[in-house]
């Protein structure tokens, strides 16, 4: 139970997906204007993270590593995980009508985001069994979903601001991401010291 | 594509007037991890613009053969194919590299550059166009992940390429090679880049929303947003 709680505490305040480890910034910077968007974005890819670990785990492990064909990873993750978006995308909006507006919409959007296929790879490179690939999927997902909701509300406080010319648009969204990320710093170690 | 353009113009319009990092924001994600290190970004520049130019000259070989339904999962085909290469050239020739990458050397997949460059220019220009495109968007993001790592690595470990340049007497401001440090300087420089880029003429880069990602026309928010919008304001759509 320890190993969980360590591994979804890293994920989401030491190694945040977006604001320490830098996956998923175009999301990041794109969606994290308007709070409800933000919302249904965070839980899409918090959704697709896990589903793609559940997949891609089992592929990999009885597949690719027991046929000796590793250098097919980068290939067979991203059309695993493109088709099952789809499919996902599909049996949603056929079967299940609410859950597909509130996330159906933003399904494809993160198909070709690399917090998807990194979290995939993470997994792979840290040598977690298949339970621990699936919590630590979620730790991430969740930890994007913070980093995003944090920024949101900063961004809200900004429109509001006086903000010197040269830096107006996205030099000062960079800025105020690095002051974001800075508050993260802070929680580093937090993880080992509580569950190690 | 307004108007038809020199290949001159094509090789040179990635290094300043196009650049994707800083001007159409583009590949962010690596850009922001890997300038920590000079010699780190050397190598992702080199491999991503291998991966670049070559994507770019296949998908414009085939593309009157790709359906136009279907053209996003065969670029990501064509683009992962390369990728897979490209990891393979850089786990024989070059494991120290491969070991500072990590992760992010398979995630050039998913680097929106080479996506963005397919769908907005190798998908419908002839083949030469094409490589002289991926070629100067190529050097485009070297130049800018590079320069950035020089200012980041000097800054936070007082060093260029491994090679210490500042005294030890100088402590170095380590929250440079630091998660913040990234986003702070990628800002500055972007800042920079708009300030150049006015005095040319040009626009400054904007993030509007979705609309710069390559993955726009056929991504399902769009109408979505734009029903939205109609809503708010009747018809001030412009794409």
């Amino acid at each position: 139970m320890k190993i969980f709680m360590f591994i979804i505490f890293t994920g989401l305040l030491t190694e945040n997906f977006v604001l320490a480890k830098f996956l998923g910034i175009c999301p990041f910077l794109g969606v994290s204007k308007k709070l409800n968007t933000a919302m249904g974005m965070s839980a899409a890819v918090i959704f697709v993270m896990v589903l793609s670990t559940a997949v891609t785990y089992p592929i990999n492990e009885k597949l690719l590593v027991k046929y000796n064909m590793e250098y097919l990873q980068t290939i067979v993750f991203i059309l695993v995980i493109a088709a099952l978006v789809q499919l996902v995308e599909t049996v949603l909006k056929k079967y299940m009508k609410p859950l597909y507006n509130a996330l159906g919409i933003y399904l494809p959007l993160i198909t070709t985001n690399c917090a998807v296929l990194g979290v995939v790879f993470l997994n792979l490179e840290k040598n977690f069994t298949y339970t621990q690939s699936l919590v630590n999927s979620f730790g991430a997902g969740v930890g994007f979903m913070l980093a995003i909701f944090m920024f949101a509300g900063v961004r809200e406080r900004m429109e509001s601001c006086d903000i010197p010319k040269g830096l107006q648009g996205l030099p000062i969204t960079l800025i105020s991401a690095s002051l974001t990320s800075v508050s993260f710093l802070g929680f580093g170690g937090i993880a080992e010291r509580l569950f190690k | 594509m307004a108007e038809k353009k020199t290949l001159r113009q094509e090789l040179t319009k990635g290094f300043l007037i196009e650049n994707p990092v800083l001007r159409l924001v583009l590949g962010t994600c690596p850009t922001l991890a890997i300038s920590t290190s000079v010699t780190g970004s050397v190598g992702m520049g080199i491999s991503a613009s291998l991966v670049l130019i070559g994507s770019n000259v296949v998908i414009s070989l085939l593309r009157k053969v790709i359906p136009d339904k279907v053209r996003i999962p065969a670029y990501v085909i064509i683009i992962a194919s390369f990728v897979s290469i490209v990891q393979m050239l850089v786990k024989a020739f070059a494991p120290a590299i491969d070991e500072q990458l990590g992760i992010y050397l398979p995630l050039i997949v998913v680097n929106c550059i080479i996506l963005g460059r397919a769908e907005a220019f190798a998908g419908s220009n002839p083949v030469l166009a094409s490589a002289i495109d991926g070629i100067g968007m190529g050097i485009g993001f070297t130049a800018a992940i590079v320069s950035m790592s020089i200012i980041r690595e000097f800054l936070g470990s007082g060093s260029l390429a491994g090679m210490p340049i500042l005294p030890a007497s100088i402590p170095p401001m380590t929250i440079f090679i630091l998660p913040p440090g990234g986003f702070f300087v990628y800002g500055v420089m972007m800042a920079l880049a708009n300030k150049l880029s006015e005095k040319k003429g040009l626009p400054k880069a904007e993030l509007k929303g979705c609309e710069h990602c390559p993955m726009n026309d056929a991504c399902a928010v769009r109408p979505l947003k734009e029903e939205e919008e109609a809503k708010g304001k009747k018809g001030g759509k412009a794409s």
